[in-house]
């Protein structure tokens, strides 16, 4: 506290010299001049600029924002909102490329995020193991490490798609998804450290929020490959939103079983049936059955560029989106411009990467007429992205989860950009 | 005694060395690390895994002592859970605990405990590492037990005079138990 006390002191200091300094050369020379940090100058050219800083931040001019959100239905933002928010959606109409900066990155937690001091912090590993084992995090710092990118998506995100469509922003229905580079430590490398025995084929995962939120992996080729315990996220320390010190990563599987703020994994034979794969994160059915364990994200993309709520004017546009599958990597986007008659192939921008958003491109003059924009993705098993109706002909509209349509966005002829269902 | 403790001396010793040779055939070209073996994380005590250990599994392994009733349940449950889930466990704001049966096929479904939870244990996992919501982890075994009675009574799955422990629980049967199917995706063609 003293030191942080001390570090803002001093930071004051700075900027009040380098205001003070740059004043004063400029003042000899151009006496009109101010270079006041955080405000713009007349002429950047003639005004000596900012000193440099411990911890990067944004221009103050741009001002992307996470979206607070309360559920299906509820009302969206920050302000007196706030209090009822239990998620942010990352702005993905404003992002370019792949990666989502972390301070962007969507939010879902389920009682708030916890503050947890990392020397503190501890990774038990027991159950089915021969030698039940307790790592630090510096610890688990220290094992061979692995890092890739891959996208989280909460299997919530696009629930108002089972709804009426409403007029709404990209960010407010497709914002809870994100993609990090992830590092960590591989999970066959902590099991082979316990000793994981033959017979288990189950694993719960349990984070240390107040929610102690736990969820049961199911222990396949996949799981065994490509899971990570991960402490880092886009070269620093995983953010608190993101489950700093620690997180599970299962690449392409639904956000909330990559538990963070990880505490405890325990290895058994069968899941353990927690609320948040019984009562929650479960697909109702038009009959009335329910799916269980639909861990696997669907393929599913979305133009972020012209979408919901923007407005264009007549002439060129380059078309751009994200479209990302959990089964693996993108092979193909579809761009459609009337409504889903007519497509043509985007252009995949490398890198295209297992698991992980894409991006894709395609350029565009607009004659003013009104248009129907879809894309619609292929993934390297051949599964292609539905239409809405053919989703909901199979799963109604109570499933609330894993809602992965094609998107369509209506332009008007006076440039406004709509949500709809075509 | 002697011979048989000589014998069994020789047999030891030619075992050892036996055991050394084979050691070192099966481990040679494989480091400690690629055997898994970094010396790193401690092994963890009897005591902290039960520590830690707070799950409750669908068939009932980690339950604890304690007892519940309906009659001790609605107290507690009028005193720490009504806030947010409503007097009668109906009427929210939060999560609907109760009621809801014969919604699921509508359009309006209304997933409660009663209506929609396949296992009673599932109860217990949540409520003792996640409720109240403003205070995690404060309420007794007993107190739990009793609040699962309660939401247990108020959906009709129970009467009103059973007791709720760790071996009622997990033979609960819950009215929705068979209505989970495995995940058939890709389901959309």
């Amino acid at each position: 506290m003293q030191d942080a006390l001390k570090e803002i002191g001093r930071r004051r200091f700075l900027r009040r010299s380098a205001s003070a300094i740059a004043f004063g050369t400029a003042a000899l020379v151009l006496p009109a001049a101010r270079a006041e940090e955080h405000k713009p100058v007349d002429d950047p050219m003639r005004v000596p600029g900012a000193l440099p800083r411990p911890y990067g931040e944004r221009s103050p001019f741009e001002k992307q924002q996470r979206l607070g959100g309360a559920g299906p239905g509820a009302p969206h933002g920050w302000g007196t909102n706030a209090p009822n928010n239990f998620n942010s959606g990352t702005p993905i109409q404003d992002l370019h490329g792949i990666i989502t900066p972390s301070a962007l990155h969507f939010e879902r937690h389920h009682n708030g995020v916890p503050a947890i001091d990392p020397d503190r912090h501890r990774l038990l590993v027991h159950g089915l193991v021969e030698r039940p084992l307790i790592f630090t995090v510096e610890e688990l710092e220290r094992l061979p490490s692995a890092s890739r990118i891959a996208f989280l998506e909460c299997s919530g995100n696009t629930w108002d798609g089972w709804r009426e469509a409403q007029d709404v922003a990209v960010q407010d229905l497709y914002g809870l998804t994100s993609t990090s580079e992830w590092t960590g430590v591989k999970l066959s490398t902590l099991l082979e450290a316990v000793g994981v025995r033959r017979e288990a084929t189950w694993m719960l995962a349990e984070g240390s929020d107040a929610a102690g939120l736990d969820r049961s992996v199911p222990l396949t080729e996949d799981v065994l490959n490509e899971a990570m315990i991960c402490y880092g996220q886009n070269g620093e320390a995983l953010r608190p939103e993101q489950g700093y010190p620690l997180r599970l990563l299962l690449p392409g599987f639904e956000g909330n079983i990559n538990v963070k703020w990880l505490r405890r994994l325990k290895l058994g034979t069968a899941p353990f049936m927690t609320r948040w794969e019984t009562a929650k994160y479960t697909d109702l059915l038009p009959d009335g059955t329910a799916y269980q364990f639909t861990l696997i994200m669907e393929a599913k993309s979305v133009i972020t560029y012209p979408s919901g709520q923007q407005q264009i004017r007549p002439g060129f546009h380059e078309i751009s989106g994200l479209a990302w599958s959990g089964r693996g990597r993108v092979t193909k986007v579809e761009v459609s411009l009337d409504g889903g008659r007519l497509w043509q192939a985007a252009r995949l921008q490398e890198p295209v990467l297992p698991k992980c958003h894409t991006r894709f491109r395609l350029p565009w003059r607009w004659n003013g007429q009104e248009a129907i924009l879809q894309s619609r993705c292929t993934d390297e098993t051949g599964y292609v992205q539905p239409t809405r109706q053919d989703l909901v002909k199979v799963r109604g509209t109570n499933s609330v989860y894993h809602y992965n349509a094609i998107q369509s966005w209506r332009v008007e002829r006076d440039g406004r950009v709509r949500n709809i269902y075509a | 005694m002697d011979g048989y403790a000589t014998s069994t001396h020789k047999f030891v010793i030619a075992g050892m060395a036996a055991l050394v040779v084979v050691f070192g055939v099966v481990s040679f070209g494989r480091s400690a690390e690629e055997r898994g073996e970094y010396g790193l994380g401690r092994p963890a005590t009897d005591k902290e895994i039960r520590a830690w250990n707070i799950d409750v599994s669908s068939t009932g392994e980690g339950l604890p002592l304690g007892q519940g009733t309906v009659k001790l349940g609605a107290q507690v449950f009028a005193a720490k859970c009504a806030v947010c889930h409503g007097p009668t466990g109906t009427e929210g704001p939060k999560d609907k605990l109760v009621g809801g049966q014969n919604t699921l096929t509508t359009p309006k479904p209304v997933r409660t405990i009663g209506s929609y939870w396949p296992y009673a244990t599932t109860l217990y996992d949540y409520i003792n590492r996640a409720m109240p919501f403003n205070a995690p982890q404060s309420l007794t075994s007993d107190e739990i037990y009793s609040v699962i009675a309660w939401l247990l009574f108020q959906n009709q799955v129970i009467a009103e005079d059973v007791v709720i422990d760790a071996q009622t629980l997990p033979k609960v049967h819950m009215p929705n138990r068979n209505g989970f199917i495995p995940d058939s995706r890709p389901d959309v063609r």
